[in-house]
């Protein structure tokens, strides 16, 4: 097993290499720069903003400039927030959409599995067309919709819980923006978890465990979990990289200063320092959670092995 | 799967969905605001989008601006109702031939760290502005300051700037030629006073929070990017005794709905605009707090002048402004009081009368007329329609408007103009190429007082001239207007070089902005103002009531 992680951790190496050079290019095809804006500056200014960020320089010189910089930990000044480094605007962003992330996945899991589960005992039952039917609207309901109508509901009409972010409760400040976040995801992993639940439900050992008199708490929880829960696992991994690197609705919707707002502005406005940095760290998080789910497979499947 | 196990599984199931539910509801009305709460004198102000800078000389965008007013001070401010009033400087004098501009400081103003303001540190930070290496973006600014040109473009060092310290609290500033509106460009952040030895201890850093020094109302405290700069009273400012509030937080709310929406949960006191989609709504729920006001920014359609068929067109321009019906688009586009724009320069604007469009009084049927004619002299027709392109960037507003006038051109006109949306970056990335560009939407923002922060945009070698408009009279009108130190004179040559400009229909003016905000039943002092600048030092706080 160690020796399988560390040739996918080596094989990851030019896999990120790939990604900062396609990226590297994408955004600097882009037409416009980083410095342009209505009030066009100076040409004499404007080439000592060039000269003063290496912009002037040809394309392959500035690449390698920047994995220079890359290899001594150093992701570069941001060309928007010129006062910060893109490290510090990262470091100061992840913690809170992390914090909200794993808040809104616990929720999604716990209630996503919870409600697949009472689907797939109770199926073709109303209890199971009901769920399926919630999970359906969840699903086809965009964030930016569902945002909305929960501020409208429980922050205007209510003014039970804080609108934004910002506000003066610290507390209850996570609820929504965890609602909103965690909503979508209940639907999806309801869905999945009921139809991967029925099928093991309806395997030979389950049913060779009921002929056995095994108690219903025993089978669900002993038995039946474990092989239900790999295709939720699957799914996951991108899922918790999505959702720990923040949503950019959510985040502008309750001015949470989270990760997810900086790729959609970082693109805008050719912040190409600000872009480079999270689409780096974007890939290393997914590449680091695809290896752990390979290697939560192998520990939750035993059919599974590693060479 | 048995049935007993279903029936058990199942009603297990659901016990759990209650205790979930009822924990839920018990978190919820936990959090319910009781009534009772102590007087929260912080004013939540939003800014809209994020501020990229709080250096001075860096910033760029009007929400740094407006951080900026609130946390240092130029020679000269303004008042609550948008009036050039005396700041850091007590008094001045200014030299019969205006090149001679004599500041007394004020004794009592200092930094935050409680040290005094001394007429060294402006000098300091006007050099610092003119380096060429801080590539300060409003650099232009100070251009008619003595020696800054050569300055800028690298010719001679930051000391030989014209400004000089007579002493402490005296300082002088020379011109090479006179600026009748200088005093309001000392108004603006980028002129504000650095205190040198933050700026030496961390260079471009020295503008964040625990390193900034400021002279300001306020301090700052702490900047959450992506959420909220904070900052507090601050103590050692020298009219403190006049600040009512103690703290600010300056709110990034980049959604307009999402704003209106936080106004309405009571967590925001002032809102950055209020959105198009439910403003009369809006104006409804809240008719004494929405703050609707004339604002100096004209929305237009820039035409590209370099290329065909617009360019040595006059007569297309024309056409193409005369055909579209601006009252149209203000009243039933945007319907948020924007005003229909038949001039360069808005109206509002101090010791000016705004010229007009020969055409602005017209009936529409008139214009119509006239346009359909215009058209068929330039040698278009229905079987031989004008091909050409509008681009916007991609808004929901940009959109409605290029859609009105697209419907008025086929209608007055018989051409099927094609819509083209872009990402803002690129829109500017084509506008300033000027290959494939031909109608393009922009707007422009005049940052003082004065009708040349809207005429000099249009002069041949400003960089913000985006159709490429070169016409030597205008030029030499404007220069003309410059060189007068007669206030009356200088009017009726920028009057001139606007009627020049109009009747070349270099852009199509379409409407004028309105500033737009909500303003809370709790916030006291706010006046409309036609810069839509508003200090927070000028504002006081009542106990909450019902927005």
């Amino acid at each position: 097993m160690l020796r399988f992680a560390l040739l996918r951790i080596l094989s990851a190496i030019p896999t990120l290499l790939f990604v900062i050079l396609t990226a590297f290019l994408l955004v600097h095809a882009a037409p416009g720069g980083p410095f342009d804006a209505e009030r066009v500056l100076p040409p004499e200014i404007e080439a000592n903003i060039e000269r003063t960020y290496h912009l002037d320089e040809p394309l392959p010189q500035q690449f390698v400039r920047y994995v220079r910089g890359l290899l001594h930990g150093d992701m570069g000044p941001s060309y928007r927030y010129r006062s910060y480094t893109v490290a510090e605007i990262i470091a100061g962003a992840y913690p809170v959409s992390f914090l909200l992330g794993a808040l809104s996945l616990l929720l999604a899991l716990a209630l996503g599995m919870f409600l697949g589960l009472a689907a797939a005992i109770r199926r073709n039952t109303m209890l199971d067309r009901v769920l399926s039917a919630v999970a359906i609207s969840g699903i086809s309901l965009p964030v930016f919709v569902i945002a909305p109508v929960l501020v409208l509901f429980f922050a205007v009409h209510l003014h039970w819980l804080p609108a934004s972010f910002a506000s003066t409760s610290p507390g209850t400040r996570f609820v929504l923006p965890v609602l909103a976040l965690a909503l979508p995801q209940v639907a999806y992993i309801a869905r999945l978890f009921r139809g991967s639940m029925i099928e093991v439900l309806e395997s030979d050992f389950i049913r060779s465990a009921t002929a056995q008199g095994l108690r219903t708490r025993a089978i669900l929880f002993h038995h039946a979990i474990r092989p239900a829960v790999l295709p939720l696992l699957s799914y996951l991994g991108p899922a918790v990289a999505t959702v720990l690197t923040g949503s950019v609705v959510v985040e502008q919707i309750f001015g949470i200063p989270g990760l997810g707002q900086h790729f959609v502005s970082g693109a805008l406005n050719r912040d190409y320092t600000l872009v480079l940095g999270l689409v780096i760290f974007y890939a290393v998080l997914i590449i680091t959670l695809n290896l752990i789910v390979d290697l939560l497979y192998g520990y939750l499947d035993p059919r599974i092995r590693y060479r | 799967m048995t049935k007993f196990c279903r029936n058990r599984c199942a009603s297990e199931a659901l016990r759990l969905t209650l205790v979930f539910s009822a924990l839920s509801l018990l978190a919820l009305t936990g959090c319910n605001k009781t009534a009772e709460q102590p007087f929260d004198n912080t004013l939540y102000r939003s800014i809209g989008a994020e501020p990229e800078s709080l250096d001075i000389h860096t910033a760029r965008s009007t929400q740094s601006s407006v951080v900026l007013r609130d946390l240092g001070e130029g020679l000269t401010g303004y008042s609550a109702s948008g009036v050039v009033v005396a700041a850091g400087a007590e008094s001045w004098q200014v030299s019969a031939n205006g090149l001679e501009y004599r500041f007394q400081l004020r004794t009592a103003a200092r930094w935050s760290n409680g040290e005094p303001v001394i007429a060294e540190h402006y000098v300091y930070s006007m050099r610092r502005m003119v380096n060429p290496d801080t590539a300060a973006a409003y650099a232009e600014f100070v251009n008619e300051i003595k020696n800054a040109r050569a300055i800028l473009s690298g010719d001679l060092p930051p000391q030989s700037l014209g400004i000089e310290a007579a002493s402490d609290f005296e300082l002088v500033i020379t011109l090479e030629r006179p600026v009748p509106y200088f005093l309001s460009l000392l108004t603006h952040n980028s002129t504000f006073p650095i205190y040198p030895p933050s700026v030496e201890a961390h260079g471009a850093e020295y503008a964040r929070p625990g390193n900034m020094i400021s002279n300001g109302a306020y301090t700052l405290d702490d900047w959450k990017i992506g959420s909220a700069i904070s900052i507090n009273r601050n103590p050692y400012y020298w009219n403190n005794v006049s600040t009512s509030i103690d703290r600010v937080l300056h709110l990034v709310t980049p959604e307009p709905t999402a704003e209106a929406n936080r106004f309405r949960a009571g967590e925001l006191d002032i809102t950055d605009t209020v959105p198009t989609e439910s403003f009369a709504q809006l104006r409804e729920e809240y008719p004494e707090q929405l703050r609707v006001a004339p604002f100096l920014n004209v929305y237009y359609y820039g035409l590209n002048l370099t290329k065909p068929p617009l360019r040595g067109n006059p007569e297309l321009r024309r056409a193409l402004s005369m055909a579209i019906d601006r009252e149209v688009i203000v009243d039933k586009v945007m319907g948020r009081g924007e005003l229909p724009a038949y001039s360069w320069v808005p109206p509002g604007v101090d010791n000016y009368q705004a010229m007009q469009f020969s055409y602005a009084n017209q009936p529409h049927e008139e214009r119509v007329a006239t346009a359909r004619r215009l058209y068929e002299e330039a040698g278009y027709s229905t079987s031989k329609p004008l091909e050409i392109e509008i681009r916007y960037n991609t808004s929901d507003v940009h959109q409605r408007v290029a859609l009105a006038v697209q419907a008025m051109w086929r209608e007055a006109l018989g051409f099927e103009a094609k819509l083209i949306n872009e990402d803002f970056q690129v829109l500017l990335a084509n506008i300033l190429a000027r290959e494939v560009t031909q109608v393009f939407r922009s707007a422009w923002n005049g940052e003082y007082n004065d009708a040349s922060a809207f005429l000099s945009v249009m002069e041949s070698g400003n960089a913000s001239n985006l159709p490429g408009y070169n016409s030597e009279e205008f030029d030499s009108l404007m220069t003309r207007a410059a060189d007068q130190m007669n206030p009356r004179h200088r009017r009726l040559f920028l009057e001139e070089a606007e009627r020049e400009l109009l009747s070349d229909h270099p852009v199509i003016p379409i409407y004028f902005y309105v500033s737009k905000h909500l303003v809370s039943s709790r916030v006291q002092g706010w006046q409309d103002n036609p810069l839509d600048y508003h200090y927070s030092q000028h504002l006081s706080l009542i106990p909450r009531q019902a927005n």
